[in-house]
């Protein structure tokens, strides 16, 4: 929550990256809740996808059922992830494709790079993926020279704005389609001049610019929805026919797979084409959905690398609580409930990995670095109303998770040499409860606060330190009679009232 | 050290304390009392599909051609796979359309796929609840690029090749088949989360059910 002021800070924060911000949520938050486009943007946006998706998993009988099988499914990846992983390994070696293992972002990029420089491409196309968003992969080709052209029209509006995702799904949520028509008419080289905002016009410009690049590409660079141990089948869901072309057309596919994307067998594919189209985009399916097994001789890419990656997931893994953020199918439907994402956006996480399942995610691929890093903060960027765990399609109970992970940021800081205002707030708190005397004396100051409650009867400014309260909300004025009086008053001794 | 045994020794000390995992429940529908190929089966995927903007036509054999011929009515260039029903490969050339076979004598590049107006294929199954028609490159399907390029794709089913349920249609794949499946023509919610069909796939697709 909001930081006392004047505690000192010890050292700066860690290191600025795609899981990582520069400011603490609670800033962030603050400074984008003052865009009112955006709050717009976002509001319209996510209540039209929580319509479409109440009304696509209403209709199913049997998704409860569902959710426990799909939930089941990851705790089972989850406790054989090593022979499920080798067992993958195996099957797609076995089809001529080939696999790779990243300990870090860093060594998942270098493969790619250099499986990129092998072919002599300077371009490669790519469908939307969060591991590659994660490892920032893009900036990391650019470095080296090569062009990474995201094919994905969000993504694509994305790119083009020199902006960042704001949500698992839908990474330019953000934008409405006028501010879409801006950008491209701004930075897309071959947009029409008489582009309209108009959403089917805004998709013709993209499917206009993408077409040559298409049809030319060498390489391409996916993720992986889920990655079948007992086939060795890949497999990517999507809508728009990109990551088709993508995974078709090139000669050389690339695909980076978050070790947790493991489903164990091929039959349990018929549980998460379920829920994941559902949950996602509320549709009964996606478009399209690709599934592939190393190479098909004369069918698609005849060169194809797996890239498995941990970069934190095995962090995650080690403890047992935490582990079930790894369960997540990146379906974002959590993000499309939660009162907090939809008024501050996903920019305000610092994440790649944004809402809910980013506020228990995050932290623990990468760690919580003590008082001054921003992830430290993110376990409080929740009201924990449980809307995010009522949607998860893997029933994911994010609301404790975050608890967990309060305990956790909180216990980090025990360390700090000079206690912050909430340890204060809380050893004063305890040494005045534990004495009825002192608690009764203080009982009796509370007065003071209807004063300044005022007729609305809620205190809204506080001097510091308990100012770190009321700037983020309004305190109740305390009620005109204690518990203590009323109860006197009402409960004389019984020889009393037989008195009267 | 590679970083294979790093990744696995940080998985395998992450679960050293844990027992295992009982197995997990499996209470989901499979299948329903509505036979393959069924009135309602037939009715439910046809119900999705025309929600997901397809065009659907039922057909008996003998007016296949004539709807095929139908469906491709405006276009010049059509490709199709090794495979495809003699009377079908037949419609397509109807109306001095120019038949492209694709590999044979070779596979047709992503350029010359671009210049064909439209292509015919069958389908391995299809799933009526999720209106989804999965094709996996047997015959008359051909390659995943000749199903993807071209903006018109016409999809010819059998009704007996309708499933009710997804793990029905599961069930009946070969895993390790090239395979595509398909719920509409091409569409994106990118924008304001609305709807849009047809973006870089076919934008339109006819599905033929044949009974």
């Amino acid at each position: 929550m909001t930081t006392f002021l004047g505690v000192p800070r010890r050292h700066r924060g860690p290191a600025e990256s795609p899981l990582r911000g520069t400011e603490k949520f609670p800033k962030a938050a603050h400074r984008e809740l003052q865009n009112a486009q955006l709050r717009r943007n976002l509001a319209h946006a996510t209540s039209t996808i929580r319509a479409k998706r109440a009304l696509v998993v209403q209709e199913m009988p049997d998704w409860e059922a569902l959710r426990d099988s799909g939930s089941a499914i990851k705790t089972d990846v989850m406790a054989r992830m090593p022979e499920l992983l080798e067992q993958l390994e195996v099957n797609v070696t076995a089809r001529g494709g080939v696999v790779h293992w990243a300990a870090d972002a860093e060594e998942a990029n270098r493969i790619v790079l250099q499986l990129v420089q092998a072919t002599g491409a300077n371009e490669i196309v790519k469908v939307k993926s969060m591991a590659t968003q994660e490892i920032g992969l893009n900036e990391y080709l650019e470095e080296y020279g090569i062009a990474a052209v995201e094919t994905d029209l969000a993504e694509l509006i994305v790119q083009l704005g020199h902006d960042k995702p704001s949500h698992i799904l839908v990474p330019a949520i953000h934008k409405n389609r006028t501010q879409v028509r801006d950008i491209f008419l701004a930075e897309m080289d071959d947009a029409p001049a008489d582009l309209t905002d108009e959403p089917r016009r805004l998709a013709m410009a993209a499917r206009e610019h993408l077409r040559r690049k298409f049809l030319t590409a060498r390489v391409a660079v996916s993720g992986a929805n889920f990655g079948i141990a007992d086939t060795g089948t890949l497999c990517v869901l999507e809508s728009e026919g990109n990551g088709r072309m993508c995974l078709t057309l090139p000669q050389t596919l690339i695909t980076v797979m978050g070790i947790e994307k493991l489903l164990p067998t091929f039959t349990d594919l018929e549980v998460f084409l379920q829920l994941l189209p559902r949950s996602s985009t509320g549709e009964r399916m996606n478009p399209y959905t690709s599934l592939w097994t190393g190479v098909h001789p004369g069918d698609g890419p005849q060169e194809f690398h797996l890239v498995l990656l941990d970069n934190g997931r095995t962090k995650a893994l080690a403890d047992q609580v935490g582990r079930a953020a790894l369960h997540c199918i990146r379906c974002s439907a959590c993000l499309n409930v939660c009162p907090v994402y939809e008024r501050t956006g996903g920019h305000a996480y610092g994440s790649v990995y944004p809402g809910p399942i980013g506020a228990v995610l995050t932290p623990q691929l990468t760690g919580m670095e003590g008082h001054n890093d921003p992830n430290s903060s993110l376990p409080f960027a929740s009201s924990l109303c449980g809307a995010c765990y009522d949607v998860c399609p893997v029933k994911i109970d994010i609301p404790s998770l975050l608890v967990e992970l309060r305990a956790r940021a909180i216990d980090n800081d025990r360390d700090r040499t000079i206690p912050g205002g909430w340890d204060a707030a809380m050893r004063a708190a305890a040494w005045v409860m534990s004495d009825e005397k002192r608690f009764a004396a203080i009982e009796k100051t509370l007065g003071v606060g209807r004063v300044i409650g005022g007729r609305k009867k809620r205190i809204r400014h506080l001097p510091p330190p308990l100012s770190a309260w009321t700037t983020s909300r309004d305190l109740p004025a305390p009620p005109a009679q204690s518990f203590r009086d009323w109860w006197k008053n009402d409960h004389q001794a019984p020889s009393a009232q037989q008195e009267s | 050290m590679t970083s294979r045994d790093v990744v696995l020794g940080r998985i395998r000390s992450a679960l050293s304390n844990d027992g295992p995992v009982p197995p997990g429940p499996r209470d989901y529908i499979r299948s329903t009392n509505n036979a393959p190929g069924s009135a309602p089966v037939i009715e439910l995927l046809t119900d999705r599909l025309v929600d997901y903007k397809a065009l659907v036509k039922h057909v008996d054999p003998a007016g296949l051609p004539a709807a095929v011929d139908a469906a491709l009515d405006g276009m010049g260039t059509i490709v199709i796979a090794p495979g495809l029903p003699d009377a079908i490969a037949a419609a397509c050339a109807d109306n001095g359309r120019r038949v492209l076979t694709d590999a044979s004598p070779a596979a047709m590049t992503p350029q010359e796929l671009d210049a064909v107006d439209a292509v015919v294929t069958t389908a391995r199954v299809a799933i009526a609840m999720s209106g989804t028609i999965i094709l996996d490159g047997g015959p008359g399907q051909g390659r995943r690029a000749i199903s993807l390029v071209p903006d018109r794709h016409i999809i010819i089913l059998d009704e007996d090749q309708v499933v009710e349920t997804v793990p029905e249609a599961i069930g009946m794949l070969e895993p390790t088949a090239p395979l595509t499946m398909i719920s509409g023509p091409s569409a994106t919610s990118d924008i304001e989360l609305e709807r849009v069909e047809g973006v870089h796939g076919p934008r339109t697709l006819h599905v033929l059910i044949v009974s």
